[in-house]
């Protein structure tokens, strides 16, 4: 068996006294789609911080590809990363080109302008996600679909082996989730990536991904969908209504206990 | 004649180091506005008092005293902010007023309540010696140098600093000398508009040009073009009709700012009727 693309081996972390990651222990298998859930201050968002070095753990490794973290960073970049909300500043005067050439700024290095070859990269990485014709559009005049297709295309930029997403798909229709989730399974595929994705929508990730790790501070893990509702009850810690089990979504009626 | 005005010699060297002061004004602004620095400028101005001060009563060039605090004041509130315990606003609004205190305690020692002070606080771009123009021309190289270097590393950050993190951008490096830089601006603007109104040249300007503009090559340009037409305009102005040149330049500036306001809501307005 080869390197995990991600490890975690017994992590804590912890803001200001309050634990919020709490021993955490998970493998991850290169080439796989996993995805992570729980409810709204489960530590989702930590976690990614913790894979990505933006946190450094109390307690625990972290590995990727066999290597720590901060390591990584800057030296032919491994992962690509979709925040949850990439613009933060909606009027910020770039086009969708510089966005997606920024990925690449820390792999040229200071004082060194994008060459011809790393336009070429953003141009064609634009064009997969389906977004060629808006290349010279100001980024705040796209719809937020575009946008986040700009932003999958800045994560590829770095040319990555693993693609960690921050509920990719919170802000888009479900028109457009579909476009999206077909969109990364298609990128996977061609780009022999390792996917990891954080939502706290139950019924679009579970129709979507290989794996789950549902996390409410501790980790559970799942091995393929669906999954058991009690499972989820564990993590989200109330009654779990909407469920896709298959291919239909329906209904889940709790059994009362009176 | 129009140019009239520029025979006189401290005329020249007072044109002269407006315009580099406002080149550098005008580059440096967009990142201050992109960024939202608009209070940390003003902070390190008038941290810069402090040193000013010093300077009197050292009896050194200020430049130096003053480049010294404001750099001090400005890594301060950048340390003290990143360590979390205060927020960025009240730790400028803490420290720069110290520095001014310290400032007043400084002259008070020195005894020298002249015209010189006034001039700091006001600007006094006719006063600009040979010496002046020097610091003006070393502090313009380094600032075009810093941008030709970090052009791109101060877009990404100013765009979303995480994300330039996780990308292998030196943010904290950059974060660092971008505050450096914006120390050495502001003490030679002094010259231009004094500690007051230093400000203005590091807002207005950028300000102008995001009513004007919608890619930030662009903004660049039409930022230092209204910095150093205002300027210009401004000098004449003042040696014309005998105004304090510093406070001229900034009211051209708001001036540049009223209309480029209006334009742009007009251009909304005839895009609505559309």
């Amino acid at each position: 068996m080869g390197t995990a693309a991600v490890s975690i081996k017994n992590v804590t972390v912890s803001f200001r006294g309050e634990v919020v990651l709490e021993d955490i222990s998970v493998e991850i298998a290169a080439g796989s789609f996993v995805g992570i859930l729980g409810p709204n201050g489960a530590g989702k968002s930590t976690l990614l911080k913790v894979i990505l070095g933006l946190i450094q753990p109390d307690v625990g490794e972290v590995l990727i590809f066999g290597q720590r973290p901060r390591k990584l960073r800057g030296r032919g970049q491994i992962i690509g990363y979709l925040p949850q909300r990439p613009l933060t500043n909606p009027h910020f005067p770039v086009s969708a080109l510089d966005v997606v050439l920024m990925g690449r700024y820390g792999l040229l290095g200071i004082g060194r302008r994008p060459s011809r070859r790393d336009r070429e990269i953003a141009q064609k990485l634009l064009a997969e996600v389906g977004m060629a014709a808006q290349a010279h559009s100001i980024i705040g005049t796209l719809s937020g679909g575009e946008q986040q297709r700009v932003f999958i295309a800045r994560a590829l930029s770095v040319e990555p082996r693993l693609l960690i997403m921050d509920e990719p798909t919170i802000s888009l229709d479900a028109c457009a989730q579909d476009e999206l989730y077909e969109l990364i399974h298609q990128l996977q595929e061609q780009m022999d990536l390792t996917v990891i994705m954080v939502s706290h929508d139950i019924g679009a990730i579970s129709g979507h991904v290989g794996d789950i790790i549902c996390l409410n501070r501790r980790v559970y893990v799942h091995q393929p969908p669906p999954i058991g509702r009690l499972g989820l009850e564990k993590t989200f810690g109330c009654s779990v209504e909407y469920l896709f089990h298959g291919e239909i979504p329906h209904r889940v009626v709790r059994v009362h206990d009176d | 004649m129009m140019i009239e005005w520029l025979q006189p010699g401290f005329m020249q060297n007072a044109l002269l180091g407006g315009l580099m002061v406002s080149l550098i004004c005008g580059l440096l602004s967009v990142f201050i506005v992109l960024r939202r620095m608009a209070f940390v400028g003003a902070g390190i101005s008038h941290a810069a008092f402090g040193g000013v001060a010093l300077g009197f009563l050292l009896q050194v060039d200020p430049f130096w005293t003053g480049l010294a605090f404001s750099i001090l004041v400005a890594f301060l509130i950048e340390v003290v902010q990143t360590r979390g315990r205060v927020e960025e606003d009240t730790a400028i609004g803490i420290f720069f007023a110290v520095a001014m205190a310290v400032g007043v305690l400084f002259l008070h020692f020195s005894r020298t309540y002249n015209a010189d002070i006034f001039g700091v606080l006001f600007g006094n771009i006719l006063a600009i010696g040979p010496q002046q123009l020097w610091q003006v021309t070393g502090v313009t190289a380094i600032v075009l140098l810093f941008l030709l270097f970090f052009y791109k590393e101060l877009v990404f950050l100013s765009f979303d600093e995480e994300m330039a993190w996780v990308c292998g951008v030196p943010v904290q490096a950059v974060r660092y000398l971008f505050l450096a830089v914006l120390a050495l601006v502001i003490i030679v603007a002094i010259y231009l508009v004094g500690i007051v109104l230093v400000s203005a040249l590091l807002v207005i300007p950028a300000a102008v040009a995001r009513n004007l503009t919608r890619h930030i090559q662009t903004m660049l340009v039409v930022s230092t073009s209204m910095a150093m037409a205002a300027n210009l305009t401004g000098l004449a102005l003042s040696y014309q009709i005998d105004l304090p040149s510093g406070a001229t330049i900034v009211i051209i500036l708001a001036g540049f700012f009223f209309l480029a306001s209006l334009w742009e809501r007009r251009k909304k307005a005839g895009r609505n009727r559309d």
